[in-house]
């Protein structure tokens, strides 16, 4: 039976098809996130990374080390365009 | 892995791939691909992935509408049941001084002449019908083509990859190449970092930045070097921005995804990095912002979300360098300089076409590497 458990959420995705990518050969975090936008809505993979580290160490043998992480780039959490203004007036 | 091979791809980003197809559809069936991380992990999945009819030189423009047309009908030619997320919604092209509308119009001609491509030059009122949210401050005009657009980078790669193994192409990820063989003035074989070796009479060098290392493997010296560029993506909005728009004169270019969200990137040759470092920084955010806020104020409000950083493959023209070399069996596609994700689909089967021996169905020989002995450059004019 497919499993339906919801994986990540900002962008939808079940563990079915998680699993379904790494049986395709999508065997890295950055693979799953860039073919299926896992990891890349508002939370930024705060949710899913671990749970698709998981699956993937599952489904390949490795040791959870082993999985390379996707970098968290900046900004840590979404804001608004015009607080970056605020540096502008700083400097001007 | 296989220890020979009729022709050996150096890069799994779009080019790369698309050549192992083309090579394959003609019967040359014995090809191995060589990707030292995994398929679109460069240039091309850091890309913005816009495609565009308008260029300033007659090459470009003869290859951009030739691969967009390809993309057209790609995913079906492919079979790719995931489709490439082609969306069409077009490219605006903004002028803010008389000669730079001048050179737009030029281009326009010589775009829709060569191709019959459909750019128009647009005035300041045609500009707000389309995008009603943007600062016409200091507008003349801009130029358009309402089949330009977006596609996917990694989708893309994926279905000349997916074509590829169909046909019976080696694809190995993780695998990167460490050494070139040669005797003489010919290239036979390829080492890879677990040591392995290939042998083959012909190597394609398709490994973006990187290209100018694998060039040194050969004693080719290719004149290019990375340049860091940077995207910031916004949270998804309701569609309200149809195409792209650029600014040459502020290095600036925006648009809105088939998923919602808005990628804004910045060109900034003067401040940026020219090495292989990729991190974001927090100075571009601030660039950014001031910016696009310029462009289209009404963003003031809306989150951003993320950011990325990638290489260009910069040359003095910044124009690719195409074709064969000094060096018998070695073959190079590289250096486009920023433009290159939307030219995969074409220069790979040129390309295909160059090793097989045969003409290829456009003229590439300006974009060889003799260039920069003959000094016959061919600078593109229209570049972020
Ligand atoms: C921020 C940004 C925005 C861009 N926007 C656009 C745009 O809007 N439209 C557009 O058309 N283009 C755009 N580009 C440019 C486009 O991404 C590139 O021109 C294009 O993707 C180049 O593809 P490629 O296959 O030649 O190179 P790459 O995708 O860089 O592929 C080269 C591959 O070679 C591999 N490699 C390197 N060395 C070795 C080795 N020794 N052994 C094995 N493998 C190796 C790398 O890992 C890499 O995967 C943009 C680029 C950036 C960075």
């Amino acid at each position: 039976m497919p499993d339906r458990t919801i994986v990540c959420r900002c962008e939808d995705l079940t563990l079915e098809e998680i699993r379904d990518l790494i049986k395709k050969g999508y065997q890295s975090i950055e693979e799953i996130k860039r073919v299926s936008r896992c990891g890349m809505g508002p939370c930024q993979g705060r949710g899913c990374r671990q749970i698709v580290a998981q699956e993937i160490a599952g489904a390949t043998g490795k040791n959870m080390e082993e999985i390379k992480m996707p970098k968290f780039r900046p900004p840590v959490k979404p804001i608004k365009l015009s607080i970056l203004l605020g540096g502008e007036d700083k400097n001007a | 892995m296989r220890n020979t091979a009729d022709v050996v791809v150096i890069g799994g980003g779009v080019h790369g791939c698309s050549i192992a197809y083309h090579l394959a559809q003609k019967g040359i069936k014995n090809v191995v691909l060589l990707e030292k991380n995994y398929l679109a992990s460069g240039g091309t999945g850091r890309s913005a992935a816009g495609i565009r009819h308008q260029f300033g030189t007659e090459i470009n423009i003869r290859l951009s509408a030739t691969s967009i047309k390809m993309m057209e009908n790609l995913a079906g030619e492919l079979d790719y049941p995931h489709g490439i997320d082609l969306m069409q919604g077009g490219y605006m092209m903004l002028a803010y001084t008389e000669s730079q509308l001048d050179q737009f119009k030029k281009n326009a001609e010589m775009q829709n002449s060569l191709m019959n491509a459909g750019t128009k030059v647009l005035s300041v009122d045609e500009i707000v019908r389309i995008t009603p949210a943007l600062n016409t401050e200091g507008l003349v005009g801009a130029s358009f083509n309402k089949r330009d657009g977006h596609v996917d980078p990694f989708h893309v790669t994926q279905a000349y990859a997916d074509a590829a193994k169909r046909l019976g192409v080696e694809i190995n990820t993780r695998t990167e190449v460490v050494d070139i063989i040669t005797e003489g003035n010919r290239v036979t074989g390829v080492v890879t970092g677990k040591g392995e070796v290939i042998s083959t009479p012909a190597v394609v060098n398709a490994a973006g930045p990187h290209g100018a290392i694998i060039g040194k493997m050969v004693g080719i010296d290719i004149p290019l070097y990375p340049e860091r560029h940077q995207i910031l993506v916004t949270e998804p909005l309701e569609m309200f921005l149809p195409c792209m728009v650029i600014s040459f004169t502020h290095g600036t270019y925006f648009k809105q995804t088939p998923h919602g969200s808005l990628l804004l990137g910045v060109g900034d040759p003067e401040h940026e990095v020219k090495d292989f470092n990729q991190e974001s920084t927090w100075q571009f955010l601030e660039d950014v912002a001031r910016k696009i806020t310029y462009h289209m104020p009404a963003l003031k409000n809306v989150r951003i979300v993320r950011q990325w950083a990638g290489l260009y493959d910069i040359t003095p023209d910044s124009q690719a360098i195409l074709g064969k070399t000094d060096i018998e069996g070695f073959y190079l596609d590289v250096g486009w300089s920023g433009h290159g994700l939307q030219l995969g689909p074409v220069v790979g089967k040129l390309m295909a076409q160059v090793i097989a021996g045969e003409k290829p169905d456009i003229d590439i020989s300006v974009m060889s590497i003799d260039r920069f002995k003959t000094g016959a450059l061919i600078p593109e004019p229209a570049c972020v």
